[in-house]
């Protein structure tokens, strides 16, 4: 007995030595941002990425030949100074800026930038096996790149293609230093080096992420010494240390979590609406939905107000058309969400002639951008049960529902839910709305909507160079696909993030992506 | 006895080769393949099709497993392409860490659990026992993901004492005080089961030790009652603990994976289940065989410890 009774008092002993606290446990150095997110970065090379979690470092150590403005999703300057196309929308020459070297010492120069694309594009480039480059299509519209002199680049396109300027102001279109490269060969992504506000430091793996201050930015160096990007993949565990004082800004806040933050004196809270659609497919080849009073009908029964407020807890914005309000260029204002009217609705279902057959609906258990997606489709098959619709659900694992969804719904079901996220309003209704892009020619047209003159309108939008003409077809592809509901439109997803009252100038940025430039901490 | 682990060592090879190859199988037959999974939306059949080419992955199956078994053979245990980074270094990083969390809730669950076993056993319905028993039934139905949040809303963020997560401070640290600061929450926490477990098998075999002959015949050679219990009855109940003990490393192991993620302890259990979600077939490959090499071990272990305590186990 005397050996028990004298470990417990030890134990006591040393958990207090261990508590307490020998520098604070529960604070973060000065003038050092430490940020909590949800996972650690698959790579730091910006070409072998594809998620807003890598994208996030990625854009603070990098730059582009252009980038979003401010606020926007509106491009401009960045490494180029300025470009020119051509009449026939085929040749874009950048001329670069001046002086601008990257973190290892080496210029940005025109060479430099064509290694860049070459590297992606080019499977005989010796340097293509540092891939693999998921994102790589985005730009295999490019035939040629030319490095005119030091300082010019042009681009050769095999075709007219406007979004070519939003998808380089993408992560994708980051400029890496070849040098770089050249030096690490597959092992790059974990010794990146860019041109950006902040140089690489250290990666410890499943720990940290460390940037430090770029003094040689040519758009100023930033006034923080250095950020860190914390992976925490536990929502709950990432506000608890938020709470606690291990963090300084934290992304992706559960929903209930904002509103405590909310409340909070110490805490900021942001939010901004992104380039974001959450929306239904709706089988137009066969089924109910073929017919449009019954697609409308579903449009006018889901109350999207309850579950914006209710099931989403705020953390997005009813949608009221196939392009997110976030492209404020190209969007329609004129639209406005179909109304919560279930009266209607059973009208709409009696004029289609529907007469209670089952409606499969396919439902996921989660995925990129889907929200709360078994919440979500419990209350539409519920809203849809009002109005006298029998939908039936079938659940998914991510992988498995797009292998299911993604071939066409054609002989499966009814409906499926989707979200999509984008930089470009050309993206989503050129892969998903024309008659091309049925599943069958390679396209994401699940649902199988065709109509000509959208088909019409995309292809011209994509060919003009002139932003405004574009922005036109646009609002106008808008109101014909609003009218003819191949989806139902559902939400507009609201980024959130919450930091302490120190950390000054911060905003969130309708791409999604974190730009640090600007910030300060008291 | 060598020649008896050689051969516990030996059977080892089969069960880790056939091992690989179910859970290669089953990676394959789950739906949805490492291209879909990153390319996510943008997985038309055409950019799947050139992702999986230059991740290697169009050949057929049988020639995929036979390429990284031979491989694995020259030590090779391929590449992340989730991590971008060699498999063997994660695996052996995140293991390791495992091991540090797993390895201290074992100690912690053997030290308490035997104790409060013996304790309980000695004074076998009485107060002591009550109280021992009630707190061991507690921590045996306490499921311990919520057990670990509730330690991090007390300790870390209302008392502010520990860090709430992680392995090392972010900032300075790094030294064997700042890791044994994070270790304690979630060793804590992975340790409260199996010290439930393992203090009632203690109970069990000692309050059977302490009704047999030979401890009659030790009281009433005049030992200490404390001679008696701690030298002789432990002693003879302990060959029935450690088997015991070597089956709750598996579970430690095993329940690590909720503790790690709440926890963000950066271990193997974690890795695992992102790289099944990201179909990161290399990566799962190299965590599972190192995982159930270990898990083989620690039972082999265990039945070498056992039958050190108890000679009749030797022929």
């Amino acid at each position: 007995m005397r050996c028990a009774k004298h470990l417990f008092p030890m134990a006591a002993a040393a958990m207090m030595v261990l508590a307490y606290p020998s520098e604070s446990a529960a604070q973060t150095p000065p003038n050092v941002l430490i940020v909590g997110q949800i996972a650690e970065p698959q790579s730091l090379d910006p070409h072998a990425v594809t998620a807003v979690n890598d994208f996030r470092i990625l854009m603070n150590v990098y730059d582009g030949l252009v980038r979003y403005a401010d606020g926007t999703l509106e491009v401009e300057p960045a490494l180029a100074e300025s470009w020119e196309v051509s009449e026939d929308g085929l040749t874009y020459r950048f001329e670069l800026r001046d002086g601008v070297t990257f973190h290892d010492g080496a210029p940005l120069n025109a060479e430099a930038v064509k290694f860049n694309f070459d590297r992606m594009l080019d499977e005989e480039h010796p340097y293509h096996d540092t891939g693999p480059f998921p994102l790589s299509f985005f730009f295999s519209a490019i035939e040629n790149v030319e490095a005119v002199d030091e300082l010019t680049v042009e681009f050769t396109l095999s075709e007219p293609y406007a979004p070519f300027l939003s998808n380089l102001a993408y992560p994708t279109g980051l400029i890496v230093s070849p040098a770089a490269v050249e030096q690490h060969g597959e092992d790059f992504g974990r010794n990146p080096s860019g041109t950006g506000a902040y140089r690489f430091e250290e990666w410890a793996s499943n720990q940290r992420v460390v940037v430090t201050r770029n003094e040689d930015y040519w758009g100023g160096a930033p006034e923080l010494e250095a950020v860190v990007f914390r992976p925490i993949t536990d929502a709950n565990t990432r506000v608890a240390e938020m709470l606690s004082g291990g963090l300084d800004l934290m992304v992706e806040v559960p929903p209930d979590a904002m509103n405590d933050f909310r409340q909070a004196d110490d805490f900021q809270v942001y939010e901004q609406a992104g380039p974001h659609l959450w929306f239904l497919i709706l089988n137009m080849r066969e089924g109910p939905f073929t017919e449009k009073a019954a697609r409308q009908a579903v449009n006018y029964a889901i109350d999207k107000q309850t579950l914006v407020e209710d099931v989403l807890q705020g953390t997005a914005d009813v949608a009221s058309g196939p392009i997110a309000p976030a492209f404020a260029w190209a969007y329609n204002e004129e639209l406005e969400p179909y109304p919560y009217d279930p009266e209607r609705a059973r009208q709409l279902l009696e004029e289609a002639g529907y007469e209670g057959d089952t409606v499969t609906f396919y439902v996921t258990e989660g995925g990129s951008g889907m929200l709360d997606p078994v919440a979500m489709g419990t209350a539409i098959q519920a809203d849809l049960a009002e109005v006298g619709m029998n939908v039936e659900i079938e659940t998914y694992e991510w992988n498995t529902f797009l292998d299911r969804v993604n071939p066409g719904l054609e002989g499966k079901a009814d409906m499926a839910e989707m979200a999509w996220m984008t930089n470009d309003p050309d993206t989503l209704p050129f892969l998903t709305l024309r008659t091309e892009a049925f599943p069958e020619s390679g396209g994401f047209n699940s649902g199988y909507y065709s109509n000509e003159e959208v088909d019409e309108l995309l292809n011209q939008a994509r060919a003009s160079t002139d932003p405004e003409e574009r922005a036109e077809l646009y609002r106008q592809m808008q109101e014909i696909v609003y009218e003819d509901a191949p989806w139902a439109f559902i939400a507009n997803w609201k980024q959130g993030a919450v930091t302490t009252a120190a950390v000054q100038n911060f905003g969130l940025q309708p791409s999604f992506f974190l730009m640090l430039h600007d910030v300060t901490k008291q | 006895m060598a020649a008896y682990i050689l051969k516990r060592l030996l059977a080892l090879v089969p069960v880790l080769l056939g091992l690989t190859l179910i859970v290669f199988l089953i990676m394959a037959a789950i739906p949805g393949d490492p291209a879909t999974a990153i390319l996510g939306s943008y997985a038309t059949p055409e950019n799947v099709e050139r992702l999986n080419q230059q991740l290697g992955l169009n050949r057929p199956l049988p020639e995929q497993y036979l390429l990284w078994l031979g491989n694995l053979l020259e030590g090779d245990f391929g590449r992340s392409y989730s991590l971008n980074r060699p498999v063997l270094d994660e695996v052996l990083e995140r293991f390791s860490a495992t091991l540090i969390l797993a390895g201290s809730a074992l100690i912690l669950a053997s030290i308490f659990g035997l104790l409060a076993g013996i304790v309980s056993a000695v004074g076998q319905f009485g107060w002591t026992d009550r109280i021992v028993t009630f707190f061991v039934l507690i921590g045996l139905s306490t499921p311990s993901f919520f057990l670990g949040l509730l330690l991090i809303l007390v300790f870390a963020v209302n008392l502010g004492l520990l860090p709430a997560s992680g392995m090392y401070a972010i900032y300075g640290g790094g030294d064997l005080p700042d890791l044994l600061r994070h270790l304690l929450l979630p060793a804590v926490t992975l340790a409260v089961v199996a010290t439930g477990v393992i203090a009632r098998l203690t109970r069990t075999a000692m309050l059977e030790v302490l009704r047999q002959d030979y401890i009659r015949t030790a009281r009433a050679k005049g030992l200490s009652e404390r001679r008696v219990v701690y030298l002789h009855a432990a002693k003879a109940a302990l060959v029935a603990v450690v088997p015991v003990i070597g089956i709750q490393a598996g579970f430690v192991l095993g329940g690590a994976v909720y503790i790690e993620t709440v926890f963000q302890w950066p271990g193997i259990g974690a890795m695992l289940v992102k790289a099944i979600s990201t179909r990161d077939i290399l990566l799962v490959q190299g965590g599972v065989l190192v995982v159930a090499a270990s898990y083989v071990l620690f039972n082999l272990a265990a039945d070498v410890a056992q039958s050190s305590l108890d000679p009749r186990l030797r022929r």
